[in-house]
């Protein structure tokens, strides 16, 4: 297009139809007090304390950390307790949830799930993101041998099968004889990362190669600014983007994909309660009882969105364009 | 040459609605409008220009002032939504394209009109060979044989002056250089023998050199063929080399339209002497440029009254509220402008 | 800044001396193939043996078609490529050699403004960030106090409202964001500043304000600039003295009027007649060199003159001796075999 028209009113939008080049009037809709120095980060902490679905976002995501930090104060039933003669019972005033095959309250287990849960799908996905990021930036910045150096790296992680991946890792830890639920989780988290990063690595390489060839990349160069700044002020910022929103989605595969693991009998396990466990656990009576499948599968979208939402706001907010 | 023998002309005419005496292109008071996020912007506010077979007439303009919002229209390529035709009408031999069917559009499009982009390199298949771009057209439109369409599209890239064609026909877009490829898009747009072509920037990428003969050939292309021809640019130099009639746009509007010798001599607008006025220039060194002050109007927000009232040195109350009407010239030329006969009278 | 205004006195070349001499520059790119294991096919010549000084005060305009070797030019005096061979001598020193603290004051004394207003502005930093960020990389140039009032002040100084300071770049139209990009150029008062092609991409109306905005800057900083365009009228209009580039080298040098009026080289001559003049009466009446056919591949460039293949003068010595880029005819450097003076501006 030789007419960016678009581009042009974007550009001049909320300005004034003309602005003299002398000391125009600050345009409309800016509550800029020129005074105080701003920053991307600093207006796009203003820009999220307006949208709602953030505050939705950050309301629901708060309330599952306060459920994951202290289940005891949502329930008093022991997630564990099985009572066979209840086995399968639908919803009612005393289980909200109804119980499960085993006999076991649903509600409780459930609440007491969040925290492994969330853990798994946090923690792995911050994991992976920091790792892959890492590797993509570095790759992504410095080039030559280094980057064909990580990204073959990469590549021979990527061809490993997942699941015979995490049967080889945690077995491997297995060995060495850890027990404690954190621990297990730990090992969880770790195995998925291992196997996931080169994902985001190459997302976050790819972005890194367009920001590093922009010229304001060049400017900086020329200023004399040195690789971190460049890395970190001006490539990080413009590639968090696409990223942000692979490691929302992300989050949520990863709270599911632990339930392989679990099923696979390498992942969680008792005392430690998870909802992929759950819901792998409903699938042969999904016809008889519903409620099995329904309520932890209808938390973990519930936290899937939240985090889903806060992502793409923290996206958006990210963007001087959008905002 | 070859390619005169074939005219596309006749099977173009017969049970439609063509007009045999009028222009070959009339636009009239197109008003069209993008719905963005920001609001409506009102990119085109009614525009009327007319080309005759055999003719050049250049739009001149700055970016967004909707030169080529005006060609994508005419040629129906405009991105429907955002963009809203309000009213007005665009014809063809006197049938208004903004009414007819898709099917008759298609017809029209190539063997009537056809369009050479600025971008050359996206504006090519880069997984087909140029060849089999051109001879693509030929075979759907006109049911040529394959030995038959790349026999033309050789003679067609001979016409455009590309050496070897038969040789360059079977290579790819990449294969060729800058000037290479927008002579291909040349021959391409030339394939279906259209009576008008609109060019939209059609030398902006390239270098002065290339861009000199890329004008010649279009210029020598258009005389041999009696084709109407628009070329769209903002490039003053260029326009004074090839265009009888020069069309000024500036905020969706057409400020002035004269022939080429009067609109360098004895601008009729404000804008137009600005725009003159503020050329750095090959012949001598300059000390201070006379510049425009400001910028360009945002389309969301045009100023009322005349649209270059904040940016002209002439501007009193009148233009902040009454907008400028044409003022008639003489010669066929008209401005925009309250002040347009005094503006001429000056010399 | 005081420090350096009398540090600089001892180090200062007066007025019309050499402040930056660049000598048998040369910078090529290897063209690699493979994936994992590459190996090189060939040298893409961008910039094949350019000699040229810089002095003090003035402006040398650099023209030529794309391909020229121009921009990698710019990036290799900005050190943003390292040169093949050749020095570059700024104030006497080798800036190819230089290192840590003396690669740092250099970076302060010559700075770059880059053709593409859309990106070479940070679109996630405020124009404030953009215009300061020089001083967060020097901050031995302004202490942190005073660095906001600096960029204000900066601001102001190219035409710009300060209080737009909390602005993102897509806030503002190309030729402001021009302006944003010498803003920042000006920051660490440079000595000397690189223009690659500062208004190809604005509109016209907009370049020559960003073009009266550069020169006013020069005297009021007394700044030398090499000024990279493929407009001729655009660096006629700012340049003293210009050099044309044809496939790497330099085919001609001379004052703006040596070059303008007199030049003797004929891809100069070429280039200019291929200028389109704005004035529809002499259509047709100018003398027009139309010259047939591209420019070369730079991989492989014709031996000997590289402008034979295009030459209507081209000879056999002209394909197998290298016609050196010195006085001929008309008291400037020509690198002509046949050189001879032929007025083509009208």
């Amino acid at each position: 297009m030789t007419d960016p028209t678009i581009a042009t009113q974007q550009a001049d939008a909320g300005g004034a139809y003309v602005t003299a080049l002398e000391h125009a009037e600050p345009t409309t809709g800016q509550p800029g007090r020129p005074g105080k120095p701003r920053s991307l980060w600093s207006d796009a902490w203003r820009d999220l304390r307006r949208r709602p679905l953030f505050i939705i976002a950050v309301v629901v995501i708060l309330f599952l950390t306060v459920v994951a930090l202290f289940p005891q104060w949502f329930t008093s039933v022991d997630p564990n307790h099985r009572d066979l003669t209840r086995s399968r019972q639908p919803p009612s005033g005393d289980a909200w949830f109804g119980y499960d095959v085993q006999g076991q309250d649903i509600y409780a287990r459930v609440v007491y799930g969040t925290r492994w849960s969330l853990l798994v799908g946090v923690a792995g996905s911050l994991l992976t993101v920091l790792i892959g990021g890492t590797i993509g930036l570095l790759a992504g910045y410095f080039g030559g041998w280094l980057d064909g150096l990580l990204s073959r790296v990469g590549e021979v992680f990527s061809g490993l099968p997942f699941v015979l991946g995490g049967i080889v890792i945690l077995n491997a830890f297995r060995s060495t004889g850890v027990d404690s639920a954190l621990a297990l989780v730990g090992m969880v988290v770790l195995a998925l990362a291992l196997l996931t990063w080169p994902i985001s690595m190459r997302i976050i390489r790819s972005a890194a190669i367009s920001a590093k060839q922009q010229d304001y990349v060049k400017a900086a160069r020329a200023l004399g600014a040195s690789p971190w700044r460049i890395i970190f002020r001006h490539m990080l910022p413009n590639c968090l983007a696409p990223v942000l929103v692979y490691a929302t989605i992300l989050l949520g595969s990863f709270i599911a994909i632990e339930a392989t693991l679990s099923f696979l009998g390498i992942g969680l396990r008792d005392p430690a309660v998870s909802w992929g466990v759950m819901i792998s656990d409903s699938r042969n009576y999904i016809r008889v009882a519903p409620h099995l499948l329904l309520f932890p599968a209808g938390i973990l979208t519930l936290t899937v969105l939240a985090f889903v939402m806060l992502g793409d706001a923290v996206r958006d907010a990210l963007d001087p364009k959008l905002r | 040459m070859a390619v005169q023998s074939m005219s596309g002309t006749g099977d173009l005419g017969e049970g439609t609605g063509v007009v045999p005496d009028a222009p070959l292109l009339e636009v009239e008071d197109l008003f069209v409008e993008f719905h963005t996020r920001d609001g409506v912007a009102k990119v085109l506010n009614g525009v009327s220009y007319h080309v005759d077979a055999g003719e050049t007439l250049a739009v001149l303009g700055e970016s967004g002032s909707g030169k080529s919002v005006t060609a994508q229209a005419i040629m129906g390529i405009l991105d429907v939504p955002p963009a809203v035709v309000r009213s007005g009408a665009i014809r063809f031999r006197g049938e208004d394209l903004l009414k007819v069917s898709d099917g008759r559009r298609t017809e029209l499009r190539g063997q009537g009109l056809a369009m050479v982009f600025q971008d050359a390199l996206s504006a090519l298949n880069p997984v087909f060979t140029v060849g089999f771009q051109i001879e693509e057209q030929l075979r759907v439109r006109l049911g040529m044989s394959r030995k038959d369409a790349r026999k033309r599209a050789v003679e067609l890239l001979d016409l455009v002056r590309i050496p070897n064609a038969a040789r360059r026909v079977r290579q790819y877009p990449h294969e060729f250089s800058g000037g290479m490829r927008q002579r291909a898009m040349i021959a391409m747009s030339l394939a279906l023998d259209p009576e008008l072509l609109i060019a939209d920037e059609p030398t902006t990428a390239l270098d002065v050199t290339v861009q000199a003969q890329i004008m010649d050939l279009l210029k020598e292309l258009q005389v041999e063929r009696k084709m109407g021809l628009i070329l769209i640019t903002h490039d003053l130099g260029v326009v004074a080399e090839v265009a009888d009639r020069i069309a000024v746009m500036y905020a969706g509007k057409i400020v002035e339209h004269a022939d080429a010798v009067s609109l360098y001599r004895n601008p009729g607008h404000p804008y137009t002497a600005a725009l003159l006025e503020s050329l750095p220039r090959l012949d001598l060194k300059g000390t201070e440029l006379k510049t425009i002050r400001g910028l360009p109007p945002s389309l969301l927000a045009i100023p009322p009254g005349c649209p270059f009232h904040p940016r002209c040195p002439m501007a009193e109350d009148r233009c902040r509220t009454e907008v400028p009407g044409d003022h008639r010239l003489g010669l066929g030329r008209t401005s925009k402008c309250h002040f347009a006969e005094e503006l001429v009278g000056r010399v | 800044m005081s420090e350096t205004v009398s540090e600089r006195a001892a180090t200062e070349p007066a007025p019309g001396e050499a402040i930056l001499e660049v000598r048998d520059l040369v910078k090529h790119f290897p063209v690699r193939v493979g994936v994992l294991f590459k190996h090189v096919i060939g040298q893409v010549r961008a910039v094949d043996g350019v000699s040229f000084e810089l002095r003090r005060g003035e402006t040398l305009g650099v023209v030529g078609e794309s391909g020229c070797g121009k921009s990698t030019l710019a990036q290799v005096l900005m050190r943003l490529e390292p040169p093949t061979s050749g020095t570059a001598l700024y104030k006497g020193r080798d800036m190819f050699a230089m290192r840590g603290a003396e690669l740092r004051k250099l970076r302060r004394s010559i700075q770059i403004v880059l053709q593409d207003p859309y990106t070479s502005l940070n679109p996630r930093m405020t124009v404030g960030d953009i215009v300061g960020e020089p001083f967060d990389i020097h901050p031995e140039v302004a202490p942190k106090g005073e660095r906001r009032a600096k960029v204000r002040e900066l601001l102001d100084v190219v035409g710009l409202n300060p209080e737009h300071i909390n602005r993102y770049p897509h806030q503002f139209s190309g030729g402001q964001r021009q302006r944003i990009g010498i803003a920042r150029a000006l920051a660490l008062r440079p000595e000397i500043i690189i223009c690659d092609e500062p208004v190809s991409a604005l509109d016209v109306s907009i370049q020559a304000q960003v073009m009266n905005l550069l020169g006013d800057l020069q005297s009021e900083f007394g700044l030398s600039y090499v000024f990279i365009a493929h407009d001729l009228s655009v660096v006629r209009h700012l340049s003293d003295r210009v050099a044309v580039m044809y496939l790497g080298k330099i085919v001609e040098i001379g004052t703006e009027d040596e070059i303008y009026s007199h030049p003797t080289h004929p891809y100069t001559q070429a280039l200019l007649s291929a200028v389109p003049v704005a004035d529809p009466t002499v259509r047709g009446q100018r003398q027009v060199i139309r010259l047939e056919g591209d420019v070369p591949s730079p991989v492989d460039p014709p031996s000997g003159c590289r402008f034979r293949t295009r030459c209507w003068k081209a000879q056999d010595v002209c394909a197998e001796e290298v016609p050196e880029l010195v006085t001929r005819v008309a008291g400037h450097p020509s690198a002509c075999h046949f050189a001879e003076e032929r007025s083509v501006v009208p």
